[in-house]
């Protein structure tokens, strides 16, 4: 799970977008809104009672984890893998009266709480405090009077560890409290709704389950040539216990991991080189936001870069050398530069976990690491077909490399088995990169939209407003930033979100409820923000998009119930 | 982000002085045989990098919406640059053609640097083109040619240099510097294979390169003074603003000339005493005389002289930082006032005790060029350590110099005239002589020192052999 992703807290918010699908059946049939599902989901969803019958699961659902399994199963649902993903389906599984229990093999909270965007956090917060009191000319254009901020190393590692064991600890109490079991060990599948955990070597219990979820994360992938020692040469793990804070450190990958990262070391006072294996920097942004975050994020930093590069081989510090990161170039290979550094972060992303879940058993084969599944999140095996009751959520997927993806993806799984179809609307996923200022979007990027426009011939456009407009991030001295939302003038629907901006993540989500809702920028045009808050940054694209076809709301496009 | 010093804020004092008048004659000379010549000049304008933000030290050229040949009226968008904060549409202030475009798209330019010549009309167009020609000649050269002397020059103070130097620069790492070097090193234009790196791996460092650009590292404990300097600082412009009088015209400051005010201003702050001596001149007369067609102008002799006493009291050398504490510096680099068009700027003539007046007058000759090019880097006008301003060669007999911020004495030099003068025996001859008057802050420099940095280098003046070893 990305460590952009927001903690455990935001399964809750995601479960209740997830379930909103109920209220559409009280609206009249033409304005039927597809709640983060898409239209196929429709079909299946005619006959409910059928599914449910079929899966004859209790249908009354009572507090607490369900009773004995029915129809001789020890469980009705078995999940692998306690991160956020997996906390998500039990929570919501428990909801549905399913008896719930979740195999751990390491801590509860997986990455994002331990390793990732939890802790990761903690050391944005400090980070962002010191990059505010270093600068004099914010601080003195406020009026304030800073002296020499300085920071303790230990006390700032020490505030990301608490800050994931407290979250740990809610996120085991949450499920201990309601009644789901929690399982120690590796869990593997042997068979057809059959899982065996225990330590590794010696997976002793056997247990069964009406339905699975693999649920089992990923871990940092790290490109061969490369030798992480732990100390010079580490990945996101290491460097969340910031055991030190070099002069100069590379960031191989400039994602968001890594973009993250080079705030906290910057922040903290080192130097920070780039290597980016393609041609820009942050190439998973719009273009517009990814120049302007490379003006405040990158420029005006201690921070230099090399593009089109690999880094073919890296050498840890020893015997008195520096770290040596060799460059070659992405296209040709040749050797470009030789780099040394007191450090070298490896933020080239995350690979699949997914060894030893025993996939061979039931003849399925995992992609690059990935395990195949369709839209509902149903394992598929090497011959492409369904394999009944094994669902995969979340990175070990490979879909949407995020926390609360996993957690959303957990829970259309648990609304399937539970006599609900539901298909999870992934464009309706926000992101965020946490640096300061923060970066957020959700749907498609402009050149995307354009060219799915294209394609299916309709007209994009564009709006776009600047934090300088907006009367509290002026009064924050934090006017640098950019929105801009993607739209269809013809129907008025909400292609795109993107944010640069002071509290960027935290503003995202009335766009990513607009397009999981699917309201039109006509309507939520009316919606009144308090004022003055940094959410009018939002309000202004509304009000400055033009929708033709104001009022008329049906077109071609507009899905039409079945 | 606010490191960067403003272009020309650290050129200081009040005084024009010994440029004006070698570039008067030179102007005069073009004008006699072709008269139109001087306003031609005028009507060519160099089109400047802006400062699009209070933080912006260097621009990039993202496109030229004009292109050479092109007319344009006065407030048409001419080309787009890209700071460090955003794209903007540059205007001109000026009708005229788009004669050169002496900093082509893609590329960036220091703020206040020329990157375009506008000519007024046709017929200045081939007078602009040979003067982008000029330019773009200068700058290689400025660059290149004075290397040689730059190493021992430019270079001034990391004090680890010599003994750390020939290792790690030859040997393959080719001067590896982090991040922040090189950037700062191209805002400086810093050459980076002239810095020896102090970091670890021989690295070379941001602080290099700041001692390299001759920039004073940031007084990071004096960060609780500003507290108290800033109020004071503030209040002072304030109460000077005074109701605007009918009729009259009000000619906004220029850069430079604001600069100037802002030092001139901060200088009220500082404790300044003064102190004359008068000087017989007819042996330094003498030397003069026989080193100037070697190219030895009097500025240099003075200079040399000032320098050559600084080094024997070092007090008079150093300046006073947060009123606290002696700075006791380095190197003694004298800054010279010249004036200049519209304003005033004090090239350094650095290590001026160590160089001969030869070759410091050398460096002069090429500091005074790009003086008047504008073309002076930040270490060229802001390393000084103590200033020398005359004002002799306009006949001023004595005059009072107003401390620059950051030095701890200014030397203002009159003419030499002759006087009649008594000597112990009681004959009367006529001799030169000039009044020198310093200046200093007192609270380092105490009287007592003034007199005997005065008496020394009364000395070496009135015995001017020691200037030529």
């Amino acid at each position: 799970m990305s460590l952009s992703a927001p903690s455990a807290a935001a399964a809750a918010a995601v479960a209740s977008g997830a379930a909103s699908s109920r209220p559409n059946a009280i609206r009249p049939a033409a304005g039927l809104r597809f709640c983060g599902l898409r239209r196929e989901a429709l079909g299946l969803r005619s006959s409910p009672q059928a599914v449910a019958a079929r899966r004859s699961v209790a249908a009354a659902a009572t507090a607490g984890n369900g009773a004995a399994g029915s129809g001789g199963f020890d469980y009705d649902l078995v999940i692998i893998g306690a991160g956020v993903g997996g906390h998500g389906a039990a929570l919501h599984a428990v909801e549905k009266g399913l008896k719930t229990a979740i195999i751990e093999g390491d801590v509860v909270g997986g990455t994002c709480v331990n390793r990732g965007c939890v802790p990761s956090k903690a050391l944005l917060a400090v980070s962002g405090r010191m990059r505010e009191l270093q600068d004099e000319h914010h601080m003195k254009s406020l009026g304030l009077q800073v002296s020499l901020p300085g920071y303790d190393r230990q006390a700032v590692a020490d505030h990301a560890n608490n800050l994931a064991s407290k979250i740990r600890s809610n996120l085991t109490n949450s499920m201990k409290a309601l009644g789901v079991d929690i399982l120690t060990g590796i869990g593997t599948i042997v068979g057809k709704q059959k899982v065996r955990y225990g330590k590794v070597g010696f997976p002793d219990n056997e247990i069964t389950a009406r339905n699975i979820i693999i649920a089992t994360g990923s871990i940092p992938f790290v490109p061969k040539g490369i030798e992480i020692d732990g100390k010079t040469v580490f990945t996101s793990d290491h460097a969340l216990k910031l055991e030190s804070v070099p002069d100069w450190i590379a960031i191989v990958g400039s994602g968001y991991i890594g973009l993250e990262f080079s705030d906290v070391y910057t922040a903290l006072g080192s130097e920070v080189t780039f290597v980016e294996a393609l041609d820009q920097l942050m190439p998973g942004f719009d273009p517009e936001i990814g120049k302007l975050a490379q003006r405040i994020l990158i420029n005006p930093r201690k921070i230099d870069y090399h593009t089109g590069v690999f880094a073919s081989k890296i050498t840890p510090a020893k015997d008195g050398k520096p770290v040596l990161i060799e460059l070659i170039d992405a296209k040709t290979k040749e050797h470009k530069e030789t780099l040394e550094v007191d450090a070298a972060l490896i933020a080239t992303g995350r690979a699949p976990f997914t060894k030893g879940l025993g996939l061979e058993n039931i003849n399925v084969v995992t992609q690059r690491g990935f395990v195949p599944v369709d839209d509902r999140m149903q394992v598929m095996d090497a011959d492409g077909n369904v394999v009944p009751n094994l669902y995969c959520i979340g990175d070990a997927n490979g879909k949407l490399m995020l926390a609360h993806a996993a957690s959303a993806q957990g829970i259309s799984v648990v609304e399937q088995i539970s006599g609900r179809d539901n298909i999870l609307n992934h464009l309706s996923i926000p992101a965020a990169c946490f640096t300061h200022p923060e970066i957020s979007m959700v749907g498609l990027t402009e050149p995307q939209a354009r060219e799915k426009a294209d394609k299916e011939g309709f007209e994009v456009s564009v709006v776009k407003t600047s934090f300088k407009a907006n009367t509290k991030a002026l009064a924050e001295n934090e006017g640098d930033g950019l929105a801009k939302m993607i739209y269809r003038p013809d129907t008025g629907e909400i292609l795109g979100v993107h944010i640069l901006g002071l509290h960027a993540a935290d503003l995202i989500h009335e766009a990513s409820n607009a397009i999981a809702l699917g309201t039109r920028v006509q309507d939520i045009k009316f919606a009144v923000h308090a004022h003055p808050t940094l959410s009018e940054v939002l309000d202004e694209l509304f009000k400055a998009a033009k929708v033709k076809a104001a009022g008329v709301s049906h077109s071609v496009n507009e899905p039409v119930a079945a | 982000m606010a490191t960067a010093p403003a272009p020309f804020s650290l050129s200081a004092s009040t005084v024009p002085a010994r440029l004006r008048a070698a570039a008067v004659p030179a102007g005069t000379r073009g004008r006699q045989p072709r008269r139109g010549r001087m306003v031609v000049r005028a009507k060519i304008r160099e089109i400047f990098m802006p400062a699009l933000s209070s933080t912006m030290t260097e621009g990039k050229i993202v496109s030229w919406a004009a292109s050479e040949g092109d007319r344009v009226n006065k407030g048409d968008a001419v080309v787009v640059v890209e700071s460090d904060k955003a794209d903007m549409d540059v205007e001109t202030f000026h009708d005229g053609i788009v004669a050169a475009v002496l900093v082509p798209a893609g590329e960036s330019a220091p703020v206040g640097a020329p990157i375009a010549l506008l000519a007024e009309s046709e017929e200045e167009v081939p007078l602009a083109l040979a003067k982008a020609k000029e330019l773009s000649n200068g700058q290689p050269q400025q660059a290149a040619a004075p290397a040689p002397a730059e190493d021992a020059l430019a270079t001034p103070p990391p004090p680890p240099t010599p003994a750390a130097a020939p290792a790690p620069v030859s040997a393959g790492t080719k001067g590896i510097a982090s991040p922040q070097a090189k950037k700062l090193a191209k805002q400086h234009r810093v050459d980076l294979a002239k810095v020896t790196g102090t970091g670890p791996y021989g690295r070379i460092t941001p602080e290099d390169v700041e001692a390299a650009a001759g920039i004073q590292p940031k007084p990071k404990p004096a960060a609780a003074s500003p507290a108290v300097a800033a109020p004071s600082a503030a209040a002072v412009p304030q109460a000077a603003v005074l109701p605007p009088v009918p009729g009259a015209t009000v000619v906004p400051f220029t850069t430079m000339q604001a600069a100037v005010s802002k030092n001139m201003v901060e200088s009220l702050a500082v404790p300044a005493f003064r102190v004359g001596y008068p000087i017989v001149t007819d042996k330094l007369d003498e030397l003069y005389e026989k080193v100037k067609p070697k190219g030895v102008t009097m500025t240099v002799l003075l200079a040399k002289a000032a320098a050559m006493a600084l080094a024997q009291h070092p007090v008079v050398n150093a300046s006073c930082r947060d009123g606290k504490s002696f700075t006791y510096n380095s190197n003694i680099n004298i800054a010279v006032a010249v004036a200049i068009d519209g304003g005033l700027i004090t090239p350094v003539l650095q290590d001026a005790d160590k160089l001969d007046i030869y070759l410091l007058s050398q460096n002069w000759k090429d500091l005074v060029k790009k003086a008047r090019a504008k073309q002076l880097q930040p270490n060229e006008y802001s390393s000084g350590t103590f200033t020398l301003s005359n004002l002799g060669m306009f006949g001023v007999d004595r005059f009072d110099a107003i401390l620059p911020p950051g030095q701890g004495a200014i030397m203002a030099v009159g003419a030499s005239k002759p006087t009649v003068v008594a000597d112990k025996d009681g004959f009367f001859s006529v001799k030169s002589k000039m009044l020198v008057n310093v200046t200093a802050d007192h609270r380092i420099v105490y009287g007592a020192d003034l007199a005997a940095f005065l008496q020394t280098f009364a000395k070496i003046i009135e015995g001017p052999e020691s200037l030529t070893l």
